[in-house]
């Protein structure tokens, strides 16, 4: 299990390819807050996001934040959300913008394994709970977008040394949820056969 | 009822209820961000115990950035996990209290406010169809209090018991019947946790809630969540039961945040009510590994102990 450093956004689909599940990953650079209502907007709604999604690094978040002035905003306490709720929007946001990397927590169902093999994605576990790390980790919020939809707005965190991250789901089909739960239900069978 | 005595019973409600209102206000306010930021002592115990013993890279991963974050949390006085939570208090109340149960639930309403307001704190309180806020952290029925009522005693415990989303999501109730036994039981127990994955953020506690009736079933499986971890049931029968099931749950190889390992609980506490012949429920709450918890000790003369550990 190797450990790598990537910035977002990334240019280069290459650097997707060289992360397998398991491995550990810390981020530099740009990443972008959303959550549910977010991606409601964009996908129920119709209505095109305010920035460019090409190579972006989403994390699943709604922070604790306080407001300064017109769209300026301290961080408080930003931590990451369960991500199941939200795979329905893995596949339109790789392949309508170009996403390369979804973070959160608790992992993605078996849905979001093709999507992300053939779209070249990977999805990245964060520790959930972990928020006095991570907010520590988020250098500053510079911008914020959909205001209206507090604190579900689209926000972008400069970061640095954010993680560390495991690859939780890569972009060559495999899945640590996946097996995980395999194994699970494998070894469920041979306890219930104690009963 | 004449008018006068209406007049009378009227006024007599709208008395302000003193001094020991306003202490135990102060006290649900203290509780609610202190639980928020400083985990006890029990559970970080458990949690290195749990980093001591894991073997997996990821597992070992998870365990290693909580107890980087618990620190964290610790140096800097901020929030061990962003999910404030729903304000869940349990009461126990003494007879000889000075201070009407009514009271004393207007004083944890306000004490909740009050910590969201002036901290601030993210409020996550909304109406249940239109989703909109209904106020910091309270709202209809919020916060949600469990009142115990003992005899023979003039004081109150607070215990304030911050309740995530994501493991709160992860509760499940079955009524086995009779004829599934303790089996069944043991087996819906493991069905759900195993199902659960890294949702509801593990390794945390367990809470199991046996016997009673439906709605009993998980009111006690909430109880189990409230106590200090490694506390056993009264029961012999019971207590037997929750080791086994800790054991087992831990055979499951869900570990940490469900990336897979050998702690997949920190421990399964069960509480359990008899119940009718024909029934057999049994209700599991989850509570993550910020198992977040904090008490006050509130005499009838208005002192407070506020004590992390209860």
């Amino acid at each position: 299990m190797a450990a790598h450093e990537l910035r977002f956004p990334v240019s280069d689909p290459g650097e997707i390819l060289k992360l397998h599940a398991g491995d550990e990953v810390t981020v530099q650079g740009h990443i972008l807050g959303i959550r549910d209502r977010t991606q409601m907007r964009i996908f129920d709604e119709g209505i095109e996001p305010p920035l460019d999604l090409a190579g972006a690094f989403l994390l699943h978040t709604a922070p604790n934040v306080r407001k300064l002035a017109p769209g300026r905003y301290e961080k408080l306490c930003i931590g990451t959300t369960t991500s199941a709720r939200m795979v329905r929007f893995t596949e339109p946001l790789g392949a309508r913008y170009g996403v390369r990397a979804i973070c959160g927590k608790g992992g993605f169902p078996d849905e979001a394994i093709e999507p992300m093999a053939r779209l070249g994605m990977v999805y990245l576990a964060i520790v959930g709970g972990a928020a006095a790390l991570e907010t520590t980790q988020i250098e500053e919020i510079e911008e914020v977008f959909w205001e209206e939809l507090m604190p579900e707005c689209l926000w972008k965190f400069r970061v640095r040394d954010f993680g560390p991250l495991t690859v939780g789901i890569d972009a060559h089909g495999n899945s640590l949820y996946h097996d995980v739960q395999a194994a699970a239900a494998e070894k469920l069978e041979e306890i219930f056969a104690r009963f | 009822m004449s008018v006068q005595e209406a007049n009378v019973q009227e006024a007599r409600v709208a008395a302000p209820a003193g001094p020991l209102r306003e202490i135990v206000t102060d006290a649900a306010s203290h509780l609610y961000v202190w639980a928020l930021k400083d985990i006890p002592q029990d559970l970080r115990d458990a949690l290195s115990e749990a980093r001591a013993r894991e073997t997996s890279v990821p597992g070992r991963r998870v365990l290693e950035t909580i107890h980087r974050n618990i620190n964290i949390a610790d140096a800097e006085k901020n929030l061990v996990c962003q999910d404030t939570g729903i304000a869940v208090y349990h009461c126990r109340v003494g007879e000889g209290f000075p201070l009407h149960p009514a009271r004393i639930y207007e004083a944890l309403r306000d004490g909740t406010a009050r910590a969201t307001l002036e901290h601030p704190l993210r409020s996550n309180a909304v109406h249940t169809l239109t989703r909109e806020n209904t106020g910091p952290n309270i709202g209809y029925r919020l916060p949600i209090v469990h009142w115990e009522f003992v005899a023979g005693w003039d004081g109150l415990d607070v215990k304030c018991v911050p309740k995530g989303s994501g493991s709160e999501n992860m509760s499940f109730l079955k009524m086995c019947v009779p004829a599934d036994g303790v089996n069944g039981i043991k087996r819906f127990v493991l069905e759900s946790i195993v199902s659960s994955g890294g949702k509801p953020c593990p390794p945390g506690i367990v809470g199991v809630g046996i016997g009673g009736s439906a709605d009993y079933a998980m009111y006690l499986a909430k109880e189990a969540i409230m106590r200090p971890i490694g506390t056993r049931n009264g029961d012999a029968l019971v207590a037997a039961l929750e080791d086994e099931l800790f054991a087992l749950l831990n055979e499951t190889g869900i570990g940490p945040m469900g990336l897979g390992g050998d702690v997949t609980v920190l421990q399964c506490h069960i509480e359990h009510a008899d119940t009718h012949m024909t029934l057999n429920p049994v209700a599991v709450n989850y509570q993550c590994w910020a198992a977040r918890r904090a008490s006050a000790h509130i005499s009838a003369a208005g002192a407070v102990d506020y004590d992390r550990e209860a």
